[in-house]
């Protein structure tokens, strides 16, 4: 291998070094920096090279560095992990090294992290049903296994818990070999500690991948982490066939550490100073999920997002929705109703919905049942926006059916609990049980039939 | 350097020039004073396919169509002489492209996986296939740019003409008959200096240079696309220039989708630009089994489909809605109505952006670069119903449709404002109707066509005489019904006289029973003009003879909507075989029905 070797290093900034007098380096090219008076040595990648200067992004802080006596290496590959089947229960740090005390591994092939774009004429669409055993999910914003939707929601609220539920009960129909694959970017070590130990207490650590890059590890890491994860993730979904799911937590952090090395580069902004290319940036991300033809293995992406002031504007929940194929979004009002798991019905949505339910796959019902849920909620809120103006005097008999139902409908529909595993059957049946709450006639989107077979079938409960 | 460090390779590329520097999609190569703008390059051993975007002495700036991670200081730089160009023959129909018209299928066989590597070369047109070529022109003819050679049956919907290309002309020598590939001779021209040019039928035109045309003709025919929304209320011409947009989650990809399933243009060109991986690989598996309502053959027969999705490469997706509406104009100017759909031409805007950054170019708002406007407004304008070349003076149209993806919805951003001062047709997606589940989420109060005025006599001679009256009724109820909304929000209903609540009640019937309209519902994703027109004028009828009666003293309202036809109008949608007559009798029914309540 070529490697050359260079000290003449003419700034360090931020995150970013200038290494003068350079030759045959290339882009992307993975750098290795060695200070003085230190055993182990930084890394760093080229982001920028002319015809003797490259600008170097570090992934290790550059603090305490010095221009004096360092030397750049530059080794003449991008950076690449090292994957193997090995890697299941296993923990690593945001850089990919070892982090769980344990032996190092001997990886069975070297991959570049970047990825490459997977050629939409070998994609195949997703329509398998993820059972998460979540009703608001299942049965109102179904996920199919090679789907990617995220969970938007807002500080303070139980997006873990959320994430740790699906993770610990999420599973396909048809068994076959499944693997999580989970990466936290820039959170704090107690919310990275929470999901080892919820996967270590459901006994799924062995079947997991963990990367655990905390708020208190380098910000230039972040960006290579979720990258990482996904190569593992490609490696275990097309070349051993498994079905993988890959949650990742945080990406407002991902972003806000993309635009400090960005305006360490002195790039022209966007919106909010975040860099031009975000939206690129983040679909090299969520678009490594899906299905391809001849693959047994999947890729599934439930990334988790904080929206600053619960915003769905700003700009990473908006070019993230742009992107991916839905999104949970939590609900501040109905977490503080004591509502678990707090998914705002209406406000998420799940753009493949349709390819995931129906006869052999969920119920026949499945998909009118959905719609009259959706409609008779809607309803039921508009009355109680109204009962709030006019007062519930002012309510006929229809609205104040359509008022109950609504309270019934968060309360016993989407309030599950955070450890009740509902199969889909039981989550439709619960819908039928609370549509007949409300008069016949306002029940428009299901056929007669259906409302002749399943609301009678169940018991109403007085 | 110099000319003489030049060295050309096997294939034709002249070895040039030296990398300078690397910056991410963009590089600088010194060596390249012969070099034309726009001229296409490869970089490095791998050959990877870039583009000529500036030149400052021997010094050009290129855009790399594929990632450049590697590639470095000192590689090569090999000069083609050719500018981007999109190959133009018989086989583009069913193709699948990606955004340098690379078929994705050719991709996949080099690669041998499901992933695109990169400095794979691929031919954009089967060059081995051969295609029944039939003469039209004769030996001794005299024929110009534009005219026809022959013709090839493409696929069994459309028949591929073989035109002289643009600037090439004189006497035919000879043409041939029987079966070729596409680069063989079909035919040979004298030119008047006395050159002789062979003629195959695969040509080559630059993708950033609209194909040339006699001249523009104003639209005065509607694109019918079965969307009710949209054929009745805010249409597009054929030959028209419209945009869609709207926050995510709104179903700006499923209005693009049912435009680009239902519409009767003859060819549609599909540009996913930046867009979802899966959302292409539905329309791939979709469109081949979805049956076109106006020909009765597969859908996949007249579509092109240029797929870019969000994480191929950024430069290539600049280049893909050029790609795209080339190839249009080229089946334009055979004489066919074709309709291009652009998803989503924000993407385009932003790799233009991230180009411009990376060329340290001085940004004009919100980073985008100054020229952000005109090239949007030049993209738009090479749509339009026009005469082709030619001595026959065919009548071709191309009707663009882009999809502007506004960040948070605001459409005060640069793409959307660049957008709309150039098209005419106005589908503006409102999210919190989408939130309602009220589809296709078009906002009847914002949205607009300025095409509306031109189609008077076209809706009076095809449809009906007051096929334009009913619409403005329709519209001004819809108008009345959001003010109407806001005294009730305060006061509540009680307030309302008779004739308010009739408007409320007429309105709420446009709105769910004729504006709401399931994409996924293969009868009601598609309903064709005539019965459009009925459905309305029947809710209109309820207007207009409620009318009559509300402000009558023995009127009670609740009468009025339990009669029996009240109930039938959500079902209208559902007739699809109701003709003229049917809706007339229909509307009588109403009509008595109204009347007998106070006589």
């Amino acid at each position: 291998m070529s490697q050359k070797e260079y000290t003449d290093i003419s700034s360090i900034a931020g995150p970013l070094i200038v290494v003068e007098g350079v030759e045959g380096v290339k882009y992307e090219e993975l750098v290795e920096v060695n200070v003085p008076g230190e055993g182990k040595p930084r890394f760093g990648k080229v982001l920028d090279v002319s015809k003797d200067r490259a600008v170097v992004q570090m992934f290790d802080p550059t603090s305490g560095m010095t221009a004096a006596g360092t030397r750049a290496r530059f080794r003449g590959e991008t950076l690449k992990l090292g994957v193997s089947v090995d890697m299941l229960g296993r923990v690593f740090n945001g850089a990919g090294q070892v982090a769980d005390g344990g032996p190092e591994l001997i990886p069975e092939q070297r991959r570049d992290i970047a990825g490459e774009p997977i050629n939409p004429y070998s994609r195949e669409f997703p329509n398998d049903f993820i059972q998460t055993g979540i009703s608001s999910i299942d049965v109102m914003n179904t996920l199919v296994r090679g789907q990617k939707l995220p969970i938007f929601s807002g500080a303070g609220l139980p997006h873990s818990r959320l994430a740790a539920q699906i993770a610990r009960q999420a599973n396909v129909k048809d068994g076959g070999e499944f693997a999580i694959v989970f990466a936290t970017l820039g959170v704090s070590f107690e919310e990275a500690e929470y999901f080892r130990r919820e996967f270590e207490e459901a006994g799924a650590l062995e079947r997991s991948v963990l990367f655990i890059n905390t708020a208190a590890d380098p910000v230039v890491e972040r960006v290579s982490t979720p990258r990482m994860a996904l190569t593992t993730a490609e490696y275990l979904a097309f070349d051993k066939g498994m079905h993988v799911l890959v949650i990742l937590t945080d990406l407002t952090n991902y972003c806000e550490a993309l635009r400090e090395v960005s305006s360490a580069r002195k790039e022209v902004p966007g919106r909010r100073g975040y860099p031009g290319y975000l939206y690129t940036d983040l679909s090299t991300i969520y678009e490594r999920a899906g299905r391809v033809k001849g693959k047994a293995g999947t890729i599934t992406q439930i990334p988790i997002l904080t929206m600053p002031d619960d915003d769905k504007t700003h700009p990473v929940p908006d070019l993230t929705g742009y992107i991916t194929e839905g999104q949970f979004v939590i609900s501040r009002e109905l977490y503080r109703k004591g509502v678990f798991p707090p998914v705002d019905v209406q406000g998420s949505l799940s753009r493949l919905w349709s390819a995931g339910v129906g006869e052999g796959k969920t119920r026949a019902d499945h998909s009118s049942l959905k719609d009259q849920l959706f409609a008779s909620y809607a309803t039921g809120r508009e009355v109680r926006e109204l009962a709030v103006v006019l007062g519930e005097a002012s309510l006929d008999d229809t609205d104040r059916a359509h008022l109950k139902f609504a309270d019934a409908f968060e309360r016993e529909f989407v309030g599950q609990g955070e450890f009740e595993n509902r199969p889909v059957e039981e989550s439709l049946n619960i819908g039928w049980r609370l549509l007949s709450m409300l008069p016949r006639t306002s029940l428009k989107r299901v056929k007669a039939e259906l409302v002749e077979k399943y609301i009678p079938s169940v018991e109403v409960v007085a | 350097m110099t000319k003489s460090q030049e060295t050309t390779t096997t294939n034709g590329d002249i070895k040039a020039g030296v990398i300078l520097r690397v910056t991410g999609p963009l590089v600088r190569a010194s060596g390249m004073s012969e070099a034309r703008l726009y001229e296409v390059v490869k970089i490095s051993d791998e050959k990877l396919l870039g583009e000529i975007i500036e030149l400052h002495g021997d010094v050009a700036a290129i855009q790399v169509y594929e990632e450049t991670a590697g590639v470095g200081p000192g590689d090569v730089v090999y000069r083609t002489g050719r500018t981007m160009s999109v190959a133009l023959a018989p086989g583009l129909l069913e193709s699948i492209y990606d955004g340098v018209q690379r078929p994705l299928q050719k991709i996949e066989a080099a690669a041998g996986n499901c992933f695109i590597k990169r400095g794979i070369e691929a031919e954009a047109v089967d060059t081995k296939k051969k295609w029944k070529f039939t003469p039209v022109a004769k030996a001794g003819d005299t024929v110009i740019a534009g005219d026809v050679l022959g013709v090839v049956q493409e696929t069994s919907l459309i028949l591929h003409k073989i035109m002289v290309p643009p600037e090439k002309g004189g006497v035919v020598v000879s043409v041939q008959s029987g079966e070729f590939t596409v680069t063989e001779e079909i035919a040979s021209l004298k030119n008047s200096d006395g050159n002789i040019d062979s003629i195959a039928m695969l040509q080559y035109w630059p993708i950033r240079k609209a194909r040339p045309k006699q001249s523009k003709i104003f639209p005065t025919e509607p694109l019918r696309t079965g969307g009710r929304s949209i054929d009745t209320f805010f249409p597009i011409a054929k030959g028209g220039a419209g945009c869609i947009p709207g926050p995510f989650g709104a179903g700006k990809t499923v209005t693009q989708q049912s435009i680009a399933k239902y519409c009767d243009a003859q060819i549609i060109v599909y540009i996913g630009c930046g867009e979802r991986g899966n959302e292409m690989t539905e329309v791939l598996s979709e469109f081949p089994h979805l049956i076109d309502p106006n020909t009765g053959e597969a859908l996949m027969k007249r579509t092109i489909l240029i797929a870019n999705t969000s994480n191929m490469p950024v430069a290539a997706r600049e280049a893909s809605v050029y790609t795209g509406i080339t190839i249009a104009e080229y089946y334009r100017d055979m004489g066919y109505n074709v309709a291009l759909m652009a998803d989503s031409t924000s993407r385009w805007a932003e790799a233009m952006r991230e180009i411009s950054g990376r060329l340290e170019e001085m940004p004009g708002e919100e980073g985008y670069p100054a020229y952000l406007s005109s090239r949007t407004a030049e993209f738009y304008e090479r749509a339009g119903i026009v005469k082709t070349l030619g001595s026959e003076g065919r009548t071709g149209s191309l009707t663009v449709i882009g999809a502007v993806s506004p960040p948070g919805g605001d459409l005060s951003e640069p793409v959307s404002q660049a957008t709309l001062r150039v098209t005419k047709t106005f589908w503006s997606l409102d999210s919190d109707l989408a939130y309602k589940k009220h589809f296709p989420s078009i906002n009847w109060l914002i949205s607009y066509s300025l095409y509306a005025p031109n189609f008077e006599k076209f809706w009076k001679e095809e449809v009906a005489e007051d096929f334009s009256e009913v619409r403005k009724a329709a519209m001004t109820l819809l108008e009345r019904e959001s003010k109407l909304l806001e005294i009730v929000r305060l006061v509540g209903m009680e307030s309302l006289s008779n004739n308010d609540r009739l408007i409320l009640e007429v309105a709420r019937m446009v709105r769910e029973d004729f504006l709401f309209q399931n994409a996924f519902d293969k009868d009601d994703a598609y309903t064709p003009l005539e019965r459009q027109y009925g459905i309305l004028k029947s809710i209109i009828t309820f207007f207009e003879v409620g009318q009559t009666v509300v402000n009558k003293p023995e009127f009670v309202y609740a009468s009025f909507t339990a009669i029996p036809s009240f109930r039938e109008v959500p079902k209208l949608k559902e007739k699809l075989d109701w003709k003229k007559a049917d809706y007339q009798s229909f509307q009588d029914t109403v009509r008595a029905e109204i009347s007998a309540l106070t006589a």
